[in-house]
C-alpha cells in the first residue's frame, strides 16, 4: 500500500465464502482495497474479537411504503435493516397498491435510494396478488426485479402457476413462493395441534404448507423453472425439499428466525405479537427448520420482517393481521439458537445462510462478498460475543410487534459499511 | 408512537379475573360451589337480594348477543347490590370502529369494580384483562371458554350426584366449535371425573390430547355406563362446512333421542346448555323427562354467578359473613 486507505478494520476475524482468516481490511471510497496484516488509514476501526463479515441479504422485508407508511417506511425499514447488520434487503409486493407495476418499482426503488440500506424489490406474480392473471414479468424484469412473489398468500391455480413458472424461466428469474393452500387455512390464525384445541383457536395443519410445497416442486420438475420456496416452516417440508433438491431441481428455500426460535405454545396468552403466516409450529417443526438450516437444505435464513401497529396488534388474536419484526434480532437468534443449540451450526455457515447464500438467490453482484480486494465496500462488524437482552423498543422499526421480548441473546452487529460509507457505528445508526 | 402503560408483555393475574376453569384448582371450585348453595338459599327468600356488594360497579360488555347469560349476570349483580351498566355491541361506539382497548379503557374511567365480557374471538377476556385494573369476568369467548356455565353446570351435577369424583361423563355433539365443552372437559376432570367426548372426528378438536379425555365415535355404546349424558348445540351451520353430511344423519348417529334416552341408567341425568334444538340433538319428549334437569342448570346460573362476583369482588370477606348477612 503506497497511500493509507480511508478506513482501516483492524484485526478482525474475516469471514467470507473462502474461508476465515485474522487480517486487517481496508477500504476506500466504496471499495475493498486491501485485505492483509499491517494497514494503515486515516481512521482506523478495531476489530479486535469481532467477525468482519459480508453484509447480511434479507431475501424477505415487508417495508410497507407504499400503503401502511404508519407502520414502517422504506427509511425506517432500511434503518432497522442497517442496525441489523444488512446491506441489502428485498422488499415484498403487499403493499398498497401491491407492487406489481414498473410504476410501483419504480417509486419502491426511488424511495429506496437515499436509505441506509441497499433497498431492492420483488414484485408480484400475478397483477394485484389476486392469482388471476400474470403481471408484467418482463417489463418488471427489465427495471432489475429478479424475484417474483404474491407473497402474504401463494398462487393457488395449478394452471396459473405453471404458466408464470413457464413464463419464468424464459427471463432468468426466480419465483418465490408463500406455500399456503388457501382453503385449509381460510379463516385460520395459528398452527393447527394440542395448542389450537385448548385455545379454541381455528387452526391450519402443516399440510396447508406442504401441499404446496409438494405442487411446486412437481410444476418446478415439469417446468424447469427456478422457484424459491419462502419461510418453510414444517418437518415435512424441509423433507420435501431435501428430497427435491436431491433430484436436481433448482430449488431453493429460506427459512424466518420465528420459525426455528418460538412455537405454537407462545399463543397461549392470546397475544397477537405472536401471530404470524405460516403460524409458529410445533417444537419438532422447530428443530427440523434448525436442522435444515444447518444441513444446508435450507439455504437462507431471511426475516420476514413484519411491522404492524400496536392498535393492529392489540385486535382480536383471530382478527390481527400476522406477522412480527425481525430485522433486529435475525443474526443474534441465529447464533443463540442455531449455533449455540442442538443444531450446532458453525458461525460462518450462519453467516452464509445470512450473506452470500441468499445474494446469490438475489442475483446482487455487489453483496454477499467475497471480501477481496476491488469487492464493494458492503459488510459488517460482528461482536460474537456480546450478550443483551431484547427489549420492546422495537428498534428503528416504527412498529415494536416484538415477539422475544426478554430474550437473553448472543451476538451483536457492531458496525455496518454501505458501499464504503459507515452507516452504523458501535450499534447507532449514522444517518 | 409512545407505548402505553401496559403493554402486552404484562402478565395477568389469573387469581383476579375469572377468565378460564383452567386457572381454578380444585379447591377454588369447591369454594364456588359451597358459596352457591349459599346464594340458591337467598334466591328462595321473599327477598331475594343481599347487600354484600352495595357501592360496587359491575359492567355487562357484550360484544356478542347473549340475552340469557347477560340476564343471569344481571340479576346476579342486582340480587348483591351492586350497581348495574350494560355496554351492548349494538348502542355502543365499537360498531363505530373503536378498538376494544379504547372501549374498556373508557368504560373504566367512569369507575368500574368489574367488567362481564362476551366476544365472538377467543381470548378476548384475557386480553382484556391486560389493560385494566377491574376484575375480568369471562362470559364466553369464541371456542373457548365459557366458566360460569361450566360451574353452573358442575353445581346442577353435583346437586343431583353428591361428589363427581369417579362418575362418568359424556360431552356429545359439537365439541369443536364448543366454549362450553372446553370448560366442561377441564371442570368436570378438575373434580375428578371420567369425561368421554361423543362426536363424529369433523366435530372434535384436532387434537384432544390437550386434556385427560376418552373419545367416542358413536353414542350407542357409551350410554348404559354414563351418569351424565351432556348434550351440545348443533349448529344448521356446520353442514355448509361439510362437517356433517345432514342434521337428519347427525340425529341418527348423535341425538338422544327416545330410544336412546331409554338406554340410559336410572339416574343419570340429562343436560343442556340451552338454546336447545329439539328434534336434533335431542327429542323434545327427552327434554321433559324428569332426569333432564335443563331448566335448573338456568336457574341455578343466577346463584353460581353471583357466587362469583361475591368471591372476586367481595374484598376478604368469608362465607360466614354471607351467611350472617343473609339471615
Amino acid at each position: 500500500m503506497s497511500s493509507a486507505a480511508d478506513i482501516v478494520i483492524r484485526g478482525g476475524r474475516i469471514v467470507d465464502e473462502s474461508g476465515e482468516r485474522t487480517a486487517d481490511l481496508a477500504i476506500s471510497g466504496d471499495r475493498i482495497v486491501a485485505v492483509g496484516d499491517g494497514l494503515e488509514g486515516d481512521r482506523v476501526v478495531d476489530a479486535g474479537g469481532c467477525l468482519v463479515t459480508p453484509g447480511l441479504v434479507d431475501l424477505h422485508t415487508h417495508l410497507r411504503q407504499p400503503g401502511r407508511e404508519e407502520a414502517e417506511t422504506i427509511d425506517s425499514g432500511a434503518r432497522a435493516a442497517a442496525l441489523g447488520g444488512y446491506t441489502a434487503v428485498l422488499a415484498m409486493p403487499n403493499t398498497t397498491p401491491p407492487i406489481d407495476s414498473a410504476a410501483v418499482v419504480r417509486e419502491v426503488l426511488e424511495l429506496g435510494r437515499p436509505a441506509p440500506c441497499d433497498v431492492h424489490t420483488t414484485a408480484a406474480i400475478t397483477v394485484g396478488r389476486a392469482g388471476e392473471q400474470l403481471a408484467p414479468m418482463g417489463e418488471l424484469a427489465a427495471l432489475g426485479v429478479r424475484i417474483f412473489t404474491d407473497d402474504g398468500t401463494g398462487v393457488q391455480d395449478d394452471r396459473l402457476m405453471r404458466r408464470a413458472m413457464e413464463y419464468a424461466s424464459g427471463l432468468g428469474i426466480t419465483l418465490a413462493q408463500h406455500c399456503e393452500v388457501s382453503s385449509l387455512s381460510e379463516g385460520t390464525c395459528m398452527h393447527e395441534g394440542e395448542w389450537s384445541s385448548r385455545l379454541g383457536l381455528p387452526g391450519q395443519p402443516s399440510e396447508a404448507e406442504e401441499l404446496m410445497v409438494m405442487r411446486d416442486i412437481a410444476l418446478a420438475r415439469l417446468t424447469g423453472a427456478r422457484v424459491h420456496f419462502q419461510h418453510m416452516s414444517t418437518a415435512g417440508s424441509v423433507a420435501m425439499i431435501a428430497a427435491a433438491k436431491a433430484g436436481g431441481l433448482p430449488v431453493t428455500a429460506e427459512a424466518a428466525p420465528h420459525h426455528f426460535t418460538l412455537t405454537d405454545a407462545c399463543c397461549a396468552g392470546y397475544d397477537a405479537t405472536f401471530k404470524v403466516h405460516p403460524p409458529l409450529r410445533a417444537v419438532s417443526d422447530v428443530a427440523a427448520i434448525a436442522a435444515g438450516l444447518a444441513s444446508g437444505v435450507l439455504d437462507a435464513i431471511a426475516t420476514d420482517h413484519a411491522p404492524h401497529t400496536p392498535e393492529d396488534k392489540e385486535r382480536p388474536f383471530d382478527h390481527a393481521p400476522p406477522g412480527m419484526l425481525g430485522l433486529e434480532y435475525a443474526l443474534a437468534l441465529a447464533f443463540t439458537q442455531l449455533v449455540d443449540g442442538e443444531a450446532a451450526m458453525a458461525e460462518s455457515d450462519v453467516i452464509g445462510a445470512m450473506s452470500w447464500r441468499p445474494a446469490r438467490i438475489a442475483g446482487l453482484e455487489h453483496h454477499g462478498g467475497p471480501l477481496v480486494a476491488g469487492a464493494a465496500a458492503n459488510l459488517c462488524v460482528i461482536d460474537p460475543g456480546a450478550r443483551w437482552t431484547i427489549d420492546d423498543s422495537g428498534g428503528a422499526s416504527r412498529s415494536r410487534n416484538v415477539p422475544y421480548v426478554g430474550r437473553e441473546v448472543r451476538g451483536r452487529v457492531r458496525h455496518t459499511f454501505l458501499f464504503g460509507e459507515q452507516v452504523v457505528s458501535d450499534g447507532e445508526a449514522q444517518r | 408512537m409512545t407505548a402505553r402503560l401496559r403493554n402486552a408483555a404484562t402478565p395477568v393475574d389469573t387469581s383476579r379475573h375469572l377468565l378460564s376453569v383452567g386457572d381454578l384448582d380444585r379447591d377454588q371450585i369447591a369454594e364456588l360451589l359451597d358459596l352457591t348453595d349459599t346464594f340458591v338459599e337467598v334466591g328462595q327468600r321473599s327477598i331475594p337480594k343481599v347487600p354484600a356488594l352495595r357501592g360496587r360497579t359491575v359492567v355487562s360488555l357484550f360484544f356478542e348477543d347473549s340475552t340469557r347469560t347477560r340476564l343471569s349476570f344481571d340479576t346476579a349483580a342486582k340480587r348483591l347490590s351492586a350497581d348495574t351498566m350494560s355496554f351492548g355491541v349494538s348502542s355502543s361506539s365499537v360498531n363505530k370502529g373503536e378498538s376494544v382497548r379504547d372501549t374498556i379503557e373508557t368504560i373504566e374511567a367512569m369507575g368500574i369494580d368489574a367488567v362481564i365480557v362476551r366476544h365472538s374471538s377467543s381470548g378476548v377476556p384475557a386480553q382484556i384483562a391486560r389493560w385494566t385494573d377491574a376484575v375480568v369476568v369471562n362470559a364466553g369467548d369464541g371456542w373457548h371458554q365459557h366458566p360460569t356455565q361450566a360451574l353452573l353446570d358442575a353445581y346442577t351435577a353435583r346437586s343431583h350426584l353428591g361428589d363427581l369424583e369417579g362418575r362418568s361423563i359424556a360431552i356429545v355433539g359439537d365439541v369443536k366449535h364448543s366454549r362450553v365443552a372446553r370448560s366442561n372437559i377441564e371442570m368436570f376432570t378438575a373434580l375428578g371425573a371420567h369425561v368421554t367426548l361423543v362426536a363424529p372426528p369433523t366435530l372434535l378438536p384436532p387434537d384432544t390430547t390437550a386434556w385427560d379425555v376418552s373419545v367416542s365415535h358413536e353414542l350407542d355404546p357409551v350410554l348404559p355406563r354414563i351418569d351424565v349424558c351432556y348434550l351440545l348445540r348443533m349448529q344448521s351451520e356446520r353442514m355448509t362446512e361439510a362437517l356433517i353430511p345432514t342434521l337428519r344423519e347427525y340425529t341418527a348417529g348423535f341425538g338422544l333421542t327416545s330410544e336412546r334416552a331409554d338406554r340410559l341408567g336410572a339416574e343419570a341425568l340429562i343436560m343442556h346448555p340451552g338454546p336447545m334444538n329439539r328434534g336434533v340433538e335431542i327429542a323434545s319428549e327427552v327434554a321433559e323427562r324428569p332426569n333432564a334437569v335443563i331448566t335448573e342448570q338456568v336457574a341455578n346460573g343466577v346463584a353460581v354467578r353471583m357466587a362469583v362476583l361475591f368471591l372476586l369482588l367481595g374484598s376478604g370477606r368469608h362465607l360466614t359473613q354471607v351467611h350472617e348477612e343473609a339471615s
